[in-house]
């Protein structure tokens, strides 16, 4: 199992062919308030680098791009409820959606949590 | 409107400037964006917690970036009567009122508080279209009326419930003033004038204080436990909620006062005798009726319709949402909108277009929260509903 972030702040977790994928902390205490999240249906054929979930927060909505290509197993029921289990766990309960990775060739040049630690410093 | 930009905004400003208390916002953890040409804070600890913190106590918000005018001189208030539809010359000292700038065509180039200062005028218009307000003022008004921008004073507005009670411990006598009346007060040595209005739908006030002073009067403030500083979002979700329209979105010069339901800013009698720019296309508006008005709408769900949302009856679109983001004192979202006038009923359903997907939603009363105003001690404060 390892996780390995985007510069465009979302986290993604693989187990065998199955990718978790989140937004990180950083991309939520930038956010701000969130009201709502929108998720993939499940069966939705997702590229890498194109939206995917769209997230609201009080202030504006934000596009969640997909970090690698792939079939959405779910999305995450429980944003629909509580959207702001992205605010408070956004790096465990607070994930957005699963996917069934389609090529995992394209995890090759992902940061992994110290690089992303790194880049976070950075800006 | 470009072209009086470039005349009228002085040459040896940069782009962006910064505010007599940027170095204090950045100090308190303010997140700092471009605002109408000025770095401004729109959050410190977070639009929520500041929205809910001045809806049950107090909070500090720094509106320097608003243009501090004044009129002086022989027959001001009836030379800035050619330019607004309100009664300024009835105006009584120590009196303020809401009244919309507009051009030859009705359509509204700013919306502003004039107050009666004694000597002279105030004026406070917004910050985004201060210098065009400025050339417009200086066109057409007569070279006998003197027009002053104050430049070097800040505007801190303290707004929230318990604003007058802060106020009063830090400058004796504010407590007296009702909502829409102002007053010349002493604050430690320094002159201050303080009004009670604002922008956010509650009590409260805003203090004109030299620039060089305004941190010492913001720290004064925050002193108090009841007061926190509050950003330009949650100024922002709390004007929504008040109902009260954000010139640029809700207002611009393709809207005419009466399209836009403000009609309060038009005063009676001088709504048939005219005298004030605008008058013809106006009147004409008022004799058959609007084709579109300012509407409130609450939406189903928790998905946010936000400005340029479009509306829909059925198939047929029939307006636009111009301001709209999730209520955080309700707990859904709502929007202000432009629709045409057959939707515009109070509870008529309607849809909102919001990435392909259609939001239900309804034509509500505005404001969507009770105003929170002080209209004086024998009155009940705050609405009857």
């Amino acid at each position: 199992m390892s996780r390995y972030f985007t510069d465009e702040h979302e986290w993604i977790e693989v187990e065998g062919d199955t990718a978790t994928i989140g937004i990180t902390d950083y991309a939520q205490s930038q956010l701000g308030d969130i009201v709502f999240v929108e998720v993939p249906a499940a069966g939705t054929q997702v590229t890498k680098g194109a939206d995917a979930a769209v997230v609201e927060s009080v202030k504006a909505a934000s596009d969640v791009y997909a970090p690698i290509a792939g079939t959405v197993l779910e999305g995450n029921p429980a944003l629909e409820e509580d959207p702001a289990l992205v605010n408070t766990a956004p790096e465990t309960d607070g994930w957005f959606f699963k996917l069934k990775v389609a090529d995992a060739s394209e995890l090759e040049g992902l940061m992994d949590e110290a690089a992303y630690k790194a880049f976070v410093e950075g800006l | 409107m470009s072209e009086d930009q470039t005349e009228t905004h002085p040459d040896d400003l940069p782009e962006v400037q910064v505010l007599p208390l940027d170095a204090w916002h950045r100090t308190k953890g303010g997140r700092m964006v471009d605002f109408a040409g000025y770095q401004m804070p729109i959050q410190y600890e977070g639009i929520v917690a500041e929205h809910d913190w001045t809806r049950s106590h107090a909070s500090l918000f720094d509106v320097s970036h608003m243009g501090q005018l004044s009129l002086e001189g022989e027959g001001a208030a009836e030379a800035l009567e050619t330019l607004l539809p309100g009664d300024i010359t009835g105006l009584k000292p120590g009196r303020m009122r809401y009244s919309l700038m507009l051009d030859e065509n009705g359509g509204v180039l700013d919306d502003l508080i004039v107050t009666n200062v004694g000597q002279h005028l105030g004026l406070v218009v917004n910050g985004a279209v201060k210098w065009d307000d400025i050339a417009h003022l200086r066109e057409h008004l007569p070279d006998e009326i003197t027009l002053t921008h104050h430049a070097e004073q800040a505007l801190l507005a303290l707004q929230g419930p318990e604003a007058a009670a802060v106020l009063e411990t830090i400058i004796p006598g504010v407590g007296e003033l009702v909502f829409m009346t102002a007053g010349g007060f002493d604050w430690n040595g320094t002159s201050v004038w303080v009004s009670r209005a604002g922008y956010t739908g509650e009590d409260g006030f805003e203090i004109s204080v030299p620039a060089d002073k305004a941190e010492a009067l913001a720290n004064a403030l925050v002193a108090d436990s009841r007061v926190k500083p509050a950003g330009l979002g949650a100024r922002d979700s709390l004007r929504l909620e008040a109902g009260l329209p954000l010139y640029g979105h809700d207002l611009d010069t393709d809207i005419d006062p009466v399209s836009a339901d403000l009609l309060f800013a038009l005063t009676k009698k001088r709504r048939e005798t005219g005298g004030w720019m605008g008058h013809e296309s106006v009147a004409r508006v008022l004799a058959q009726g609007p084709s579109v008005k300012r509407i409130g709408l609450v939406l189903d769900g928790r998905l946010p319709a936000r400005e340029g949302a479009l509306v829909f009856a059925g198939d047929t679109q029939v307006g636009k949402v111009t301001s709209g983001g999730f209520s955080p004192t309700l707990g859904h979202p709502v929007a202000m909108a432009y629709v045409a006038i057959s939707h515009a009923a109070i509870g008529t359903p309607l849809q909102l277009e919001v990435r392909g997907k259609r939001l239900d939603a309804r034509v509500a009363p505005m404001p969507f929260v009770p105003q929170n105003y002080y209209r004086g001690p024998t009155s009940i404060s705050g609405d009857p509903k």
